[in-house]
């Protein structure tokens, strides 16, 4: 039997893993990936509660449900932008998408 | 702790889920990160598996590999000419590594209490007391004393989908994450669509 | 699932959405089409009255109502082991709401239609023209969706939705500097009170377990709880005695009081039913009415009536008394017609929060009541009077005659229809000169203000065009079409607008017996009087606050009765002063062509009366409302009048108990009523004197001559409270970061306070200066430097890179995390 903290610990590497991409990578499109991995550690987290703290109830099945409509919703719109902004300046390096400063 | 398949198979589709991760976001071919990013899916998709939670592994093939990695791909096919960037780590990156490790290490401090299992029904009270024993494990492990609870069934989608349209369950936020979908799915249109002009 | 919604327990769910789904079909679909899109809105908005007034009914109808309130909820989500229910209540003081909202937001819509169909065509207000039917029915929906509320959340977010919507709504033509500086203060403004409203909220949340307000105000052991502040809370005080402070602090924001009134005077920039709706039927009135709904925590652990003041009473008390009283003599000193409507909304304001402070809760929610009526009324008449003078004086331009007989086929110049003193077109030919005469760099921001003039009335020279027009929010400028000063005669040109606004004026001063504001202020006055006459009941406690309420109340009914007498005078009375005033009207501009071809005379009357009609017509609906919705809160044992009521006070015994412990009606004194009437024929009388005599020209104001200029400045100048915020808080961090060259900043501002402020500052700075030089020359320099090194270092955080940003919140999140973790280890 798998105890509850070893789901834990790989919802948090996956978690850390994630927000690493998202603070380090240039290509807005990686860091797209790495908010999706975020929220993959999330779900992870979310499940094995449920799972071990109280599998009598639907919420945390349901809970984990919501995040994925707000992660799809999260990449579609994401993924949109990325494109807008890849026409207009032809670029997806955030660092160069820089005009909201000061 | 003995080893059984179910500790073999976690522990697989742990390092699928973690590997994949940390390929997404070192690799340098922005291609080889969707593939892994898909991978991770995967194991994620494993780890709801063993979680008793097969509803959530189906929709987390359906959504997650079949809809977003692939949405993430023709993103990537679309804006091909960036794909072959020299540098694809930016300059504050040993400060993100930081971060990461740090949080990482915060998060399992915050998890440790649970290693001892005496300390979770401290923290969670009887109501999980026994939450081993209360989980169907393994049906042919009756002789070791884990017997699989009759009362915990799975899950079923049906059971879901009941939650989901009940008027005291969640047929409001279920509604609120339609009309998101929708909005987001317009927004995307018409901010990825080109201009008429 | 077995819902019927028409059933009276679903209907309150339905009231806020029509107006809601109006909003997203304008903003969606209809913004092209502009009479489908009026059309949307005012449907949208006779819906919800129809079911408000539904719901209204039911509730008269139903015995002893109080106790009986009905409501419907739906869990929102699980929080912990509870759930978190949204849903809606109807009780007595929701259902008076219920009757007063619906039909002033209707009015309100009805009167937009000829509002802002009147402009020409190439004038914002008619290209926005669908925009801003949008956003009027987003603004209904929040305030209907407060009032309907059953907790404090869901009122919250009504509550928000209005401050978008008014953030919207003022900076409607945001080409104006002055409109956007407006509608940011507007909304930083009332920001500011709105967190630590939600701080309340918060802190009332994890007192209660609940916001629900059936559960907290209508429960004695929870409120018994939250007001002992040996249970709870810090310092003394009682955690009802905090969360009602900050409550009552949102309400200060929300329904501008001191010293958070700056922005409404501000607010007059958006159109003018804009100023209705934020002024009489939401905005405003929802602050008031927040305070009104959690009336019994404010007073919980307290008894006002036995001079048991809480510290949230004290607070309303003396903030709604200071409010009451400096916002009446402000508006004294006021030439711009909204802008005295602005100051005497104030004050009102203040007048119902400073009843509450002493526990008049049903004179409070009176007074709210009859206030909406005759100010939106009052607001929608001053529209009309603005209308007509711009209309005059674009007639007089052109020469009375040709104001009819012109039309110009090329429908494009805008003085073909203009009757903006200046239109787009006039406005963009003067950028151009300005451009040409070197007065303006080409690409520069222009200032659109244009139509502001001096403040006597004069239209600035070209040559000083640029610097003479204000740019952005100057306190003292009046623009010309709404200046009194250049009215006068108007009774006889726009009839119904001037008895309407009559009607209206009436009702504000108090006008004895037969206005509603006379009924409802009176009360208010009576429960501060009775209360510190009879001051046996108080048992050694001082009744100072009601002492501190009734002085500053009667005074300030009195100014009100002065300045909204002047207002009515020099608008309607005497003669016209100007040619704008000479010819002003409110038909439309119909060329005769198009007259001629009108085959039946209603379709002459309405291609000639079409706007007049529909501004008009709302007045007179409210006008009634104004007198004769004072009847049914009549005091019961009031003489003559008793055999009317039949001794009883409608109003009070069905609001009353919207309270778990309905509040005793007071015994009838005739001495408040006697202090009301005479407060009023002080006021109206002296104005009367003072005004009464026609004259050809205000160009000096007779208060002027009585109280010297300085003083009347200061009136201009709001007492100087917009400067001083301006010097404080904006300026505040450009000072920090050049601590040594602010004097240049404060050369250019000529108002005492500010220079007040500079000098301190000044000898400081020079202090610090000189004690660098002697003692450590070095780090004189380096101090400045350093600032100034600093400044730039921190410029740099703002890199325009969101990955820096997240990263600098990640750091910051840890941080936090390390602290609890490292707390615990």
């Amino acid at each position: 039997m798998v105890p509850l903290w070893f789901y834990l610990v790989v919802s948090a590497a996956l978690f850390a893993i994630g927000a690493y991409g998202a603070l380090a990578r240039r290509n807005a499109i990686a860091i797209v990936m790495s908010v999706e991995l975020m929220l993959n550690a999330a779900n992870i987290n979310l499940v094995a509660f449920w799972r071990y703290l109280n599998p009598f109830e639907i919420n945390g099945q349901i809970f984990a449900a919501f995040v994925f409509i707000v992660a799809a919703a999260e990449a579609a719109v994401g993924l949109a932008l990325i494109i807008a902004i890849y026409r207009s300046r032809q670029t997806v390096i955030v660092e160069d998408v820089n005009m909201l400063k000061w | 702790m003995e080893i059984t398949w179910q500790t073999i198979a976690f522990a697989a589709f742990a390092v699928m889920t973690l590997g994949g991760g940390l390929m997404v976001v070192i690799s340098r071919n922005l291609w080889h990160s969707a593939l892994f990013l898909m991978l991770s899916f995967f194991g994620t998709s494993g780890l709801f598996v063993l979680l008793v939670a097969p509803f959530l592994a189906a929709v987390q093939v359906l959504v997650y590999i079949g809809a977003i990695a692939i949405l993430v791909l023709f993103a990537i096919m679309l804006t091909r000419r960036m794909m072959g960037l020299e540098e694809t780590q930016n300059t504050q990156w040993p400060a993100a590594a930081a971060v990461a490790v740090i949080l990482f290490i915060i998060l399992v401090i915050t998890v440790s209490p649970l290693v001892d299992e005496k300390a979770v029904t401290d923290i969670f009270g009887d109501k999980v007391a026994n939450f081993n024993a209360n989980l169907p494990v393994d049906p042919d492990a009756k002789d070791s004393g884990v017997v699989a609870n009759q009362d915990l069934n799975i899950v079923t989608v049906e059971a879901i989908g009941e939650a989901l349209v009940t008027r005291d369950g969640f047929v409001l936020p279920f509604e609120l994450a339609s009309i998101l979908l929708t909005a987001a799915l317009i927004g995307a249109i018409v901010v990825a669509r080109e201009d008429e002009a | 699932m077995d819902v019927n919604w028409l059933d009276a327990n679903y209907l309150p769910w339905l009231i806020p959405v029509p107006p809601l789904i109006s909003f997203m079909l304008i903003i969606l679909f209809t913004g092209r089409n502009k009479v489908l899109s009026h059309s949307i809105g005012v449907g949208s908005v006779v819906l919800s009255f129809l079911m408000a007034f539904g719901v209204f009914l039911k509730a008269t109808g139903t015995d002893d109502f109080g106790p009986n309130a009905y409501g419907d909820s739906i869990k929102w989500m699980d929080v912990g082991l509870s759930e978190f229910r949204m849903g809606v209540l109807v009780d007595p003081l929701t259902a008076v709401m219920l009757f007063m909202v619906p039909i002033a937001i209707l009015m309100i819509f009805v009167y937009s239609v000829g509002y802002m169909g009147a402009y020409p065509d190439d004038d914002p207000h008619k290209i926005r023209y669908s925009r801003f039917f949008a956003y009027l029915s987003l603004f209904a929906g929040g305030m209907l969706t407060l009032v309907v509320a059953d907790n404090l959340l869901l009122m919250f977010m009504g509550w928000e939705i209005m401050g978008l919507c008014s953030y919207l709504l003022i900076g409607f033509l945001f080409e104006k500097k002055s409109a956007q500086q407006a509608a940011v203060k507007a909304f930083m403004t009332t920001r500011v009170a709105d967190v630590l409203m939600l701080v309340g909220i918060g802190y009332l949340y994890a007192e209660a377990g609940t916001l629900s307000f059936r559960d907290i105000l209508y429960n004695a052991e929870v409120l018994e709880r939250l007001g002992n502040s040996d249970l709870t809370g810090y310092l003394g005080l009682s955690a009802a005695s905090i969360i009602g402070l900050l409550l009552v602090i949102g309400t200060i924001g929300k329904s501008a009081q001191f010293p958070l009134h700056a922005w409404l005077p501000d607010a007059m920039e958006g159109p003018t039913p804009v100023s209705a709706m934020i002024h009489a039927a939401a905005m405003v009135s929802a602050g008031v009415y927040a305070v009104i709904r959690m009336f019994p925590l404010l007073e919980a652990g307290g008894n006002p009536h036995h001079a048991e003041y809480t510290a949230p009473l004290i607070l309303m008390g003396v903030i709604g008394s200071i409010t009451a009283l400096g916002a009446a003599i402000l508006g004294v000193g006021q030439n711009d017609i909204k802008r005295v409507l602005a100051y005497s909304t104030i004050s009102q304001l203040g007048f119902m929060v400073a009843a509450l402070g002493i526990g008049a809760y049903v004179a409070a929610a009176f007074h709210l009541i009859t206030h909406a009526f005759f100010k939106a009324l009052l607001f929608m008449s001053s529209g009309a009077v603005i209308h007509a003078m711009e209309h005059g004086e674009h007639a007089a331009e052109h020469g009375h005659d040709e104001h009819h007989a012109h039309h110009d086929e090329h429908a494009h110049d805008a003085h073909a229809h203009g009757h903006s003193s200046y239109t787009w077109a006039d406005l963009n030919a003067k950028i151009e000169h300005g451009i040409e005469a070197g007065h303006l760099q080409p690409g520069e921001r222009t200032p659109y203000g244009a139509d502001y003039v001096g403040p006597n009335g004069e239209l600035p020279d070209d040559a000083e065009w640029k610097t003479s027009i204000p740019q952005g929010l100057k306190p003292d400028f009046v623009a010309k079409p709404n200046n009194i000063a250049l009215m006068g005669g108007l009774i006889n040109k726009i009839p119904v607008t001037a008895y309407a606004m009559l009607a209206g004026s009436a009702s504000l001063v108090g006008f004895p017996l037969i206005t509603a504001g006379f009924w409802s202020k009176d009360e208010i006055i009576a429960d501060a009087m009775t209360f510190i006459t009879n001051s046996g009941q108080f048992e050694g406690h001082s009744p100072w606050l009601h002492m501190l309420v009734f002085f500053s109340l009667v005074i300030a009914a009195t100014f009100t009765a002065f300045y909204t007498t002047r207002m009515w005078l020099l608008t309607f009375w005497g003669k016209p002063r100007s040619a704008m005033a000479e010819h002003a009207t409110l038909m439309n501009h119909v060329d005769e062509e198009e007259l001629a071809q009108a085959q039946t005379p209603l379709k002459r009357f309405w291609l000639q009366y079409s706007n007049s009609a529909l501004m008009q017509g709302p007045l007179v609906v409210l006008a009634f409302f104004a007198i004769f919705a004072g009847f049914v809160g009549i005091h019961g044992d009031f003489p003559v009048l008793e055999w009317f009521t039949g001794s009883h006070n409608f109003f009070h015994e069905f609001v009353g108990p919207s309270l778990l412990h309905e509040p005793a009606t007071i015994p009838f004194k005739i001495w408040p009523v006697l202090v009301s009437v005479l407060a009023f024929s002080i006021g109206a009388g002296f104005a009367y004197l003072v005004y009464g005599v026609p004259r050809d020209s205000y160009e000096k104001d007779p208060v002027q001559n009585m109280v010297g200029d300085p003083v009347w400045q200061a009136l201009k100048d709001r007492f100087g409270f917009d400067t001083l915020y301006l010097a404080t808080f904006y300026r505040g961090f450009e000072w920090f970061g050049r601590v040594f060259s602010y004097r240049k900043v404060d050369k250019e501002t000529i108002d005492g306070i500010l220079e007040t402020v500079a000098v301190v500052f000044n000898n400081i700075g020079e202090a610090i200066k000189r004690f660098n030089h002697v003692i450590i020359d070095g780090v004189g320099d380096g101090i400045p430097q350093l600032i100034g090194l600093s400044g730039r270092w921190f410029r740099n955080l703002q890199s325009g890179r969101v990955q820096q940003y997240l990263l600098f919140t990640a750091v910051m999140l840890l941080a936090i995390g390390l602290f609890f973790v490292l707390r615990v280890l």
